[in-house]
């Protein structure tokens, strides 16, 4: 039986993992105002990748970097083969949305087949480098410091960038009003895949980390965990990177706290009440900002 | 002939069939609904009773999602809820209370419908992505309460020993060809109720409302009373199929025969079919029931292949298979046709004076 | 009973004055224009008289009823419709369909009469269609009954817009510049096109920059600039109008005459 402070200390660290995916669904869903759904896909092709790898004996943070790189363009090859031409067209947001959702069935199918790597589940290296430390009957395990680092850092990096960087303004530029920035001179269809390219750089640094806590994948490992980041997003104000980070401590806490308390059931749909719940309060969510449309 | 492949050499293949569909629509309906009627008798082995059946029944729960996405423009990527809702409540009514098939399948539909109002009110003023993802929770939330509430769901076990339906005696079942009998009859009925509700002021209402809702608001049209009447009707429907299924499926269902994965196979018959259309949500039914049959020697890839079909048709054909719109003129009724002949015989007259 | 009135409104968005302390009337039967130069707030009156916008203050009052705080459909019920300067038909509807969304809020039978096809539907359904098409045929588009919206020319299309708020039985049109993007004997047209509406009984008040059709129908003007009414009179008043030209050429005659000295 764990106790509140344990229960907390799992929520925060599963609340940084989660912050960590839903920045680049966040991100992704500022620019472009759809929701990628192939995001969890990635996050689990990332997943794969490392293992892929260090199976091949490359070291374990060599197979993180490879992954990284390989996730992010994986995510910028969805966007420019499946994504971009759709935009050209004026496509209705339902189109892009199935494109996404079956762009996920593809690489979450793929990664399960048979001589690929089937669709049980498989061991992966654990992240705990090193011993666990315990403040009174509350274990903290390293690979849960080292979520919560490095997820601090990257989120720095990443706030780093959109707010410092020339790249960064016209990233938030193109957020405004893509019209705008294309005519101020923007590359807008190369910020909106460096963003898919950062969407899914994240995702893999999120997927080595959780990974390593929980010390196996299965090729669905990126769909509920998906759902999940989004709607942390959702909740924080999408396209807000600090809201991110709020939406993911608020639904990784709340969801420890539920299967705790309430029963192991209650555990995943736990993100989807608290969305819907903000849905309906706040819809721009605890940070989002509301805008004024013109008839 | 040569007027056909004159068509086709100026416009199109594609083109010429759709136009083809379109003068003959009717005469097509016909020949499938003569078909459709005679199967029973045609001693078709079980297997293939089984997939009609199966055809049947998503032709159903894609005219139910067509109401609210379709025709109002509401993204639902939660419907597996409803479906599962109207199943249990059949279920339950008929294995706790003795209550016979119809009268629960009716009830399945109303609680069903119900919760749509739920659902569709706090909703209201959301808009596409957020609402896509509220349904999407709506959906989870469905399957969470069926697994937890087992006092009165059975939890994960489930619901077993569901009765086949019975009418003076006969029962359905799917060797007697019973199940299809009853399947036919639903979506000939929804069909017809769809035709009719989209070819009057309500139906204009909701698809004015899927073009442009403020422009639909400064034409007097209520749209939160509209938005909210497709989600219920929505609901209804696919609620009422939730409980033939209930019957159909070996006596039982369970909440993992109600998951995301559902929702969006709804979607994509609606989708890969015809969005807005009634033909292609029978259409899309029977594309991706026969996917798996028909790609079974693929094995695994079978599902990487499905995941294609979908980015493909959105890419290359976004109305869906049969989702074009139809050439036809507007079809005037009898009535008006009457009202027109003789305003017309009036101003014949007195030009004559 | 005075037809419209209006006194004293102020449209406010955060700290911006988008419409202030702007006075007009309109008479039973009048064709009245508002006019003035991009963006001094005449959208934005309309906006405010359909209910679009919750006005910061002010009254309007439309044949003796409070036009504040009332939805735009309660608006729509009591008899004034609109066309927008943007065109919002329903694109993927026939022309027919369109105006017969018009006809929704005068419809009298409800969803189960449409389900069940009863007499009270097949009557009235009858009636709304062959008034639909009635109101296509004085606008001269009968032959695109059946078309679909999205396959009309531009011109064309506005027309659709302006049958569609015929057809809701409305007492006070507001045209938002109907003859935008219209040539010169396009716009002939729809100057004897509105001219009729007004023998017909219909009462405008009409958005245009096209000062020949201004001009023409006009039978008072008033003009609007950055929110504020500046001028309101005779179309041969508004015409000499020096404020009025001024807002327009934005103070040009003053530098010419600066420069002269």
């Amino acid at each position: 039986m764990q106790t509140l402070l344990g229960t907390l200390v799992n929520g925060i660290a599963l609340g940084m993992a989660y912050a960590l995916i839903a920045v680049g669904y966040s991100m992704v869903f500022g620019i472009i105002r759809l929701i990628n759904f192939a995001h969890g896909a990635m996050y689990a092709f990332g997943a794969y990748m490392v293992y892929f790898f260090v199976s091949l004996k490359v070291g374990l943070l060599p197979s993180i970097i490879i992954s990284i790189l390989l996730s992010g363009i994986l995510a910028l090859l969805i966007d420019k083969v499946a994504l971009e031409p759709l935009r050209k067209k004026k496509s209705l947001p339902i189109a892009t949305l199935i494109t996404t959702v079956g762009m996920s069935f593809i690489i979450q199918n793929f990664l399960s087949i048979e001589y690929i790597f089937t669709s049980e589940k498989k061991g992966f290296p654990s992240l705990n480098l090193f011993d666990s430390i315990t403040i009174g009957n509350v274990t903290i395990q390293s690979s849960q410091l080292l979520m919560f680092a490095v997820a601090l850092v990257l989120l720095g990096v990443l706030s780093l960038i959109v707010y410092k960087t020339k790249i960064g303004l016209a990233m938030r530029a193109t957020e405004q009003n893509m019209k705008a920035a294309n005519l101020m001179g923007i590359n807008v269809n190369f910020v909106i895949s460096f963003t898919f390219f950062i969407g899914g750089a994240t995702a893999a640094i999120a997927a080595a980390l959780i990974s390593g806590y929980y010390q196996v994948i299965s090729p669905t490992m990126g769909s509920l965990i998906g759902l999940k980041a989004f709607s942390a997003a959702v909740v924080g104000g999408i396209g807000i990177l600090y809201g991110s980070v709020v939406g993911g401590l608020v639904v990784g806490v709340a969801e420890c706290l539920a299967a705790q308390y309430l029963g192991s059931n209650v555990r995943d749909p736990m993100a989807f009440v608290i969305l819907i719940i903000i849905l309906i309060i706040k819809p721009t969510g605890l940070f989002g900002k509301k805008g004024i449309s013109k008839v | 002939m040569s007027r056909i492949s004159e068509t086709i050499k100026t416009k199109g293949l594609l083109f010429t069939v759709e136009r083809f569909f379109d003068r003959y629509k009717w005469v097509i309906a016909i020949v499938f609904g003569i078909l459709a009627v005679s199967v029973p008798f045609l001693g078709l082995s079980r297997s293939m009773m089984r997939l009609l059946v199966m055809i049947g029944l998503y032709s159903m729960l894609g005219m139910g999602l067509n109401i609210l996405v379709g025709y109002t423009g509401q993204v639902s990527l939660g419907h597996a809820g409803f479906y599962a809702i109207g199943a249990y409540v059949c279920a339950l009514l008929q294995v706790d209370a003795g209550v016979n098939f119809w009268v629960a399948l009716i009830a399945g539909g109303i609680f069903s419908g119900l919760v749509g109002l739920l659902l569709g009110l706090p909703t209201l003023r959301l808009s596409g992505t957020y609402l896509s993802i509220v349904t999407l929770g709506f959906g989870e939330v469905v399957q969470m309460i069926l697994k937890q509430w087992d006092s009165v769901t059975y939890g994960n076990y489930g619901v077993r020993n569901i009765p086949k339906p019975e009418l003076f005696g006969f029962t359905f079942n799917q060797q007697n060809g019973g199940f299809y009998i009853i399947i036919l009859v639903l979506t000939t009925l929804t069909a017809i109720g769809c035709y009719l509700l989209r070819n009057s002021k309500t139906g204009r209402a909701f698809v004015a409302i899927k073009e442009d809702e403020l422009a639909a608001t400064m034409m007097g049209i209520k749209t939160s009373r509209y938005k909210i009447l497709a989600f219920v009707l929505s609901a209804f429907v696919t609620g009422i199929a939730g409980g033939f299924y209930s019957v159909i499926n070996n006596g039982y269902i369970e909440p993992t025969n109600f998951t995301f994965n559902i929702s969006i196979l709804i979607m994509s018959v609606v989708i890969v079919g015809g969005l807005g259309t009634i033909r292609g949500m029978f259409f899309g039914s029977a594309i991706l029931m026969l996917f798996p049959e028909v790609f079974r020697f693929l094995n695994e890839w079978r599902f990487v292949i499905y995941g294609l079909l979908l980015v493909l048709m959105m890419r290359f054909r976004p109305q869906g298979a049969l989702g074009w719109q139809s050439t036809l003129p507007y079809r005037l009724t009898k009535e008006t046709k009457k009202l027109l002949e003789n305003s017309k015989a009036a101003a014949d007259t007195n030009d004559m004076k | 009973m005075d037809f419209l009135k209006v006194k004293n409104i102020t449209m406010q968005f955060g700290g911006l004055f988008a419409v202030q302390d702007v006075d007009f009337y309109v008479n039973r039967g009048e064709i009245v224009s508002l006019i003035g130069p991009n963006g001094a707030g005449k959208t934005t009156i309309f906006n405010m008289l359909t209910g679009v916008y919750q006005i910061t203050s002010g009254t309007m009052e439309f044949e003796g009823q409070k036009l504040e705080g009332k939805t735009p459909q309660e608006i729509v019920e009591l008899g004034i419709s609109r066309t927008f300067q943007n065109l919002r038909l329903f694109q993927k509807m026939r022309v027919i369909e369109n105006v017969l969304v018009g006809t929704h809020i005068r419809t009298k039978y409800n969803f189960f009469d449409g389900l069940f096809r009863t007499k009270a539907f097949r009557e009235e359904e009858a009636k709304n269609t062959y008034k639909a098409i009635e109101i296509l045929k004085s606008i001269g588009l009968e032959n695109y009954m059946n078309s679909y919206v999205e396959s009309l020319p531009y011109g064309e299309q506005r027309k659709v817009e302006i049958a569609r708020a015929i057809a809701t039985d409305a007492k006070l049109l507001l045209l938002d510049e109907p003859a935008a993007g219209m040539n010169p004997s396009e716009s002939e047209d729809l100057l004897r096109f509105i001219k009729s509406l007004k023998d017909k009984g219909f009462t405008i008040l009409m958005i245009e920059h096209d000062m020949n059709v201004v001009m023409n129908i006009s039978d008072r003007i008033y003009v609007l600039d950055h929110g504020k009414m500046i001028a309101h009179g005779l179309p041969d008043e508004i015409a000499n109008d020096k404020r009025v030209i001024e807002a327009y050429l934005g103070g040009e005659r003053k530098h010419a005459k600066n420069r002269k000295s």
